[in-house]
């Protein structure tokens, strides 16, 4: 089947059509067709995908518009990607207000999922930073939102995944920087008890936190390693701005076999000794802090043909943090090796938009491959769990959460529900709304 | 150079088209002063702001029909305006028309020899003079590696392109021994709005590719750049083909 336009995971597979949305300042002409915005197609689930509507694509929409280095303002087209502009502003003193794991999203995605980074705790979602937008709907052509325009619309635009209109122009603030590195505190961890210490610690003090979990430890300890960084007063190293990108690449599928539980303690183990011996403190350049994934071009392929799902969610953290306890003995138990396990407190900076996730509570993402049917009836069996202790899953990366669910988990769905643009057709959305 | 700050003087043909915007966009992020001439003032417009947002020092727009060759004085004034002295000139108007249409219709083969062949060089022969006077800059000129052999499916345009490699070529040999430059730039497939209706098969490229050879050619001060490299190498094997057998092949 031709696969043209896949979403990240490589999950679900549908014969996709694309068109492009060619001009900022010109309205598309359907011809009665349904459509879904798609910018970089770097969403994992089926937020990206259509059944019967056209992929109208933003990479035409790929001019930046305004740069105000007085005041931080950046305006732009939906098209340009993170990566572009962090090309432009770094060099002039600023960086991305909020920054998810990979630079190679579009501006319209990151306010269409509403993206969250390793700051959340200090400054909530992307969506806060956002000033203006401009949309284009089928059935009112082109618009103007803020915080003070068609305000209804600007909160369902922001999380929106697409369903709203086709997002055309984002003015968003940006952050005044000194260079481009980031000074940054390693610490290893034995325990989630030691985890949620250094969080709690670190946060004060650092303004990007993460950890990466080893979930394939014992069942009652989770090791693995903590990262705190800020963006660095002075320069201690001699790092230059412009690196050659990294060669790597997977130009094909992996066999699904090569991941597996033993392949994957084998490089935890190699992972958490290699950063254990690292010096507590250094600096690094903000790429490989922010981005260390996107050094390697495709790296989705390497859970084989059968893809996967990147299960995040996030859960409440009372009574001592017993729901993440819980839910990782679960996957512990299961003997299903996630291969990037990332941990994070998000703070409670509430998140603008109608669909966001970002919450106050534990976030954790985890990678399942999809190689047998048996990893299909336990993403639904966490998915319950989720339900049943409040928590949520983040549309971005979901390619199975029911209607219940989803209802459970954006109670501002209805309200949503109004702001569709009826021309919009998407896998999501076909899934998680009944009427 | 201009004469107090190390930003290009930079004069582009065509700046509309994709591989002229992926380059002049290299060129905006290393301050370059930019003059545009192209057709569409909408077009140009948004290219402007986004070269100044992108970092370029200045930015001066100029809307002309280059198919027009009567009007290339008058682009001449405005530009020797505002660039006493020119450091790059990047030649990219093209167009690729229906063979079919154009060979049933010589007034059409015409015009589109027009713009390709005939406009570009009236532009080097009016430019070259100004950049020897100086005796400084590159003249720098898309071409295409379907001027380097005739083949049905695309002479019309290929004999254009190719006229014009061997234009150029004369024009490199008569300023050899000057700092002036000429750089003959031959493309393979490239995505861009020009090949939208081509199959995109693994050779096709995107503009950015391109636009990053032209900036290293212009550089490394050569003469002729195959984009990608590799292009260099498959019209070799097309042009040592001899004439009695590939006046019978279909590529």
């Amino acid at each position: 089947m031709k696969a043209d336009y896949l979403s990240w995971g490589r999950y679900p597979i549908l014969e996709q059509r694309g068109r492009v949305f060619l001009n900022r300042k010109l309205p598309v002409n359907l011809d009665g067709s349904s459509y879904l915005p798609r910018g970089l197609g770097r969403s994992y689930g089926d937020v990206c995908l259509s059944q019967g509507g056209d992929l109208l694509l933003s990479k035409s929409l790929d001019n930046f518009i305004s740069f105000d280095k007085e005041n931080g303002i950046l305006r732009a087209e939906a098209g340009v990607s993170l990566e572009e502009i962090l090309k432009i502003i770094v060099p002039a003193g600023f960086f991305l207000p909020v920054t998810p794991g990979t630079k190679f999203v579009s501006l319209g995605g990151a306010v269409a999922n509403d993206v969250h980074g390793k700051n959340h705790h200090c400054s909530g979602t992307f969506g806060r930073f956002v000033k203006s937008l401009r949309l284009w709907r089928s059935d009112m052509g082109f618009v103007d939102c803020s915080p003070t325009e068609n305000k209804d619309l600007f909160e369902a635009t922001i999380s929106g995944l697409g369903l709203t209109g086709f997002i055309t122009e984002v003015e968003f603030e940006l952050k005044k920087i000194n260079n481009h590195l980031i000074d940054v505190e390693t610490h290893t961890f034995k325990n989630l008890d030691e985890f949620f210490e250094l969080s709690k610690r670190l946060s004060l003090i650092y303004e990007y936190t993460v950890a990466w979990l080893d979930c394939l430890s014992s069942a009652k300890n989770f090791r693995g390693v903590f990262f705190a960084g800020r963006h660095a007063e002075v320069k201690n190293v001699d790092i230059p701005l412009r690196k050659k990108s990294l060669p790597l690449s997977f130009p094909f599928n992996f066999p699904k076999w090569a991941l597996n539980n033993y392949s994957m303690r084998c490089f935890n183990e190699a992972y958490f000794r290699l950063q254990s011996g690292k010096a507590e403190k250094s600096q690094t350049h903000y790429d490989p802090f922010f981005y260390p994934l996107d050094g390697v071009k495709n790296w989705n392929r390497m859970y084989g043909a059968c893809g996967f799902t990147q299960f995040q969610c996030v859960l409440p953290n009372k009574n001592q943090h017993a729901s993440l306890k819980r839910l990782l003995g679960i996957v512990a138990n299961s003997r299903r090796a996630s291969f990037l396990t990332v941990l994070k407190e998000f703070g409670a900076i509430e998140s603008p938009g109608l669909l966001s996730f970002p919450r106050a509570g534990d976030t954790i993402c985890l990678d399942f491959s999809l190689k047998d049917r048996k990893a299909f009836t336990f993403v639904k069996d966490l998915e319950e769990f989720v339900c049943s202790e409040g928590g949520a899953l983040y549309p971005a990366k979901d390619a199975f959460m029911q209607a219940d669910s989803f209802k459970l988990f954006y109670p501002n769905w209805e309200r949503f529900s109004k702001q569709i643009d009826p021309a919009v057709k998407s896998c999501f959305w076909d899934r998680v709304f009944n009427v | 150079m201009s004469e107090l700050n190390d930003e290009l003087n930079i004069v582009i043909f065509g700046a509309t088209s994709a591989i002229a915007i992926a380059t002049a966009r290299l060129w905006a992020e290393q301050s370059a002063n930019l003059f545009l001439v192209a057709r569409s003032d909408e077009k140009l417009e948004v290219l402007k702001q986004d070269l100044k947002a992108r970092g370029a020092n200045k930015v001066i727009t100029y809307i002309a029909d280059l198919q027009d060759l009567s009007n290339y004085s008058n682009i001449y004034f405005e530009l020797n305006q505002e660039f006493p002295v020119i450091d790059i000139v990047l030649i990219a108007q093209a167009v690729l028309g229906d063979q079919q249409e154009s060979e049933n219709d010589s007034d059409l083969l015409l015009k589109e020899m027009e713009l390709n062949f005939l406009g570009p060089v009236k532009l080097c022969n009016d430019l070259v003079k100004r950049m020897l006077e100086s005796n400084r800059g590159t003249l720098a000129v898309i071409s295409s590696v379907a001027g380097d052999r005739g083949r049905k499916s695309n002479y019309h345009y290929g004999s254009a392109k190719g006229a014009l490699s061997l234009y150029l070529q004369g024009l490199r040999n008569r300023t050899a021994n000057t700092a002036v430059k000429v750089l003959t730039i031959k493309p393979g497939f490239v995505d861009t709005p020009m090949t939208e209706n081509f199959k995109k098969g693994l050779l096709f490229v995107q503009p950015e590719v391109i636009a990053r050879g032209i900036a290293k050619a212009i550089q490394d001060k050569k003469d002729i750049v195959y984009l990608p490299w590799f292009w260099y190498f498959i019209m070799l094997i097309i042009k040592i083909i001899p004439e009695k057998i590939f006046k019978k092949m279909s590529i």
